[in-house]
């Protein structure tokens, strides 16, 4: 359950500014991008974030991100979390 | 996954080994009376079998898999308050996978479910609340679950529900902190414990200056670790020249995710939400002070216990299980009497053995060898 995911910001609500499309591997799911962003520190299309239970909860760099995916591709078949989000359904 | 060269970084792993088997001779530890690394996080317990650590480790070095999986410290009577919940009419239930196979002494969520209970598994609390909305005439119940890691997602969903004046949403809420915990097992009289790998991502909304009473109080070293080999074998290497120098502090060897000060917002809003309250069970460390975590007064109106009436179950586990021994370090799940035997993952009697963060659940199905 501790395990977050890196996925990509790909688009922003346009009426709801802390609600982000964010993709992994091919998969876009609505995530709440509220604890990562701030006035001063605006979220921009294609940054990376880690995702936990549908909540960005930090900023990652794009080869941060990627090692850890691959990481989690390699742990995907019993870490129900990654499945989830990766598989998108039970 | 035990060949080194089978790693993303097979070459840096060998270096690391290489470092820790010098580090630790210069060490008291032997193979007889090994250092004992606490891994807090399931994450971690699952990443070492994964890949096979705790066996390419030295044998002066010994992990304890620790109490940090949520569904693992789930007294058996939780499930049964949440079946009782479910059970109600018109109450839609949503909980997060892991928990859906732990037994209650009425059976489990997903046996409910195949009575024609409506169970749902949600990936985020997110979920429970469009369900609330697309479902005006249901009760829509989220079961929170889980460590500081997860508490600031229920809490922004809680905010949402009562900007939305949803009236048919609430929460049954099961969040356990870290520091209570850990002060409870580092309370137990009979724990050896020599060092701790600290949590990565609840550290990275905690931050790291929670654990300072350990390394001030208890003289021990704390390393909040990533996931991967390579993360966990650098810690196990910034532990080691702790013990040598005699230097005990927090540190943190996983600065790309987690800031010394975590992350304030992310406190923010679980401290706008949630206040501790009461002195919880929890299976294996018996009742903790001040680790019950509940809603705050502002929104105690959201709470599924006092909206459904619900009873508190007390369940005595089986006294032939040792779950609370396995989870606190004291033994193996191998020592288990239960251990394959009546206890299983396929009719499991406790989470250590259906959740995939178990340290049961990782003995069973990485090392069936040692059974022999």
């Amino acid at each position: 359950m501790c395990i977050g995911i890196p996925c990509q910001i790909v688009s922003i609500d346009k009426n709801l500014p802390h609600i982000a499309i964010a993709e992994v591997n091919g998969i876009g799911r609505e995530i709440d991008i509220s604890l990562v962003t701030s006035n001063n520190k605006p979220i921009t299309i294609g940054q990376w974030v880690l995702v936990h239970v549908g909540f960005a909860m930090s900023m990652l760099d794009e080869d941060e991100a990627k090692q850890t995916l691959s990481f989690l591709n390699a742990m995907q078949e019993e870490e129900p979390d990654v499945g989830v989000l990766f598989i998108g359904k039970e | 996954m035990q060949f080194i060269d089978e790693f993303r970084a097979p070459n840096a792993v060998k270096s690391l080994l290489n470092q820790i088997n010098a580090l630790v001779k210069k060490t008291v530890f032997t193979k007889d009376s090994p250092l004992n690394i606490m891994e807090v996080c399931g994450g971690h317990t699952h990443a070492i079998f994964k890949f096979g650590l705790d066996q390419l480790l030295p044998p002066e070095i010994n992990f304890i898999h620790g109490p940090g999986c949520p569904v693992c410290v789930l007294p058996m009577g939780r499930i049964d308050t949440c079946i009782d919940i479910a059970k109600q009419p018109n109450v839609m239930f949503c909980t997060f996978g892991d928990a859906m196979r732990v037994p209650g002494q009425q059976g489990s969520l997903l046996t409910i479910r195949g009575e024609g209970h409506d169970i749902r598994i949600i990936y985020s609390p997110l979920d429970a609340l469009k369900l609330a909305k697309l479902n005006p005439e249901k009760q829509i119940v989220l079961f929170g679950l889980g460590f500081e890691t997860t508490m600031p997602g229920i809490a922004l969903t809680i905010l949402q529900a009562k900007q939305l004046q949803l009236s048919n949403f609430s929460l049954l809420c099961q969040h356990i902190c870290i520091i209570p915990t850990l002060k409870a097992l580092l309370a137990l009289p009979d724990i050896k414990i020599d060092a701790f790998l600290g949590p990565g991502h609840l550290s990275m909304i905690i931050g790291i200056k929670p654990y300072e009473f350990i390394s001030q109080d208890y003289a021990k070293p704390v390393v909040i670790s990533g996931f991967e080999p390579v993360d966990i074998l650098q810690s196990v290497i910034m532990i080691l020249m702790q013990l040598i120098k005699q230097q005990y502090l927090v540190e943190n060897q996983y600065r790309r995710i987690v800031a010394d000060k975590g992350n304030t917002a992310a406190q923010a809003v679980i401290n706008q939400v949630f206040t501790l309250q009461g002195n919880d069970e929890w299976r294996g460390l018996g009742k903790i002070l001040d680790s019950g975590v509940r809603l705050n007064e502002k929104y105690r109106e959201y709470d599924a216990e006092l909206r459904f009436n619900t009873k508190r179950h007390c369940q005595q586990d089986d006294p032939n299980a040792r779950c609370g021994d396995v989870l606190t370090g004291r033994c193996k799940p191998i020592n288990c009497p239960l251990f394959g035997q009546t206890c299983t993952p396929t009719s499991a009697y406790g989470a250590l053995m259906v959740s995939s963060e178990g340290a049961c659940a990782a003995y069973y199905q990485y090392r069936q060898s040692d059974l022999i």
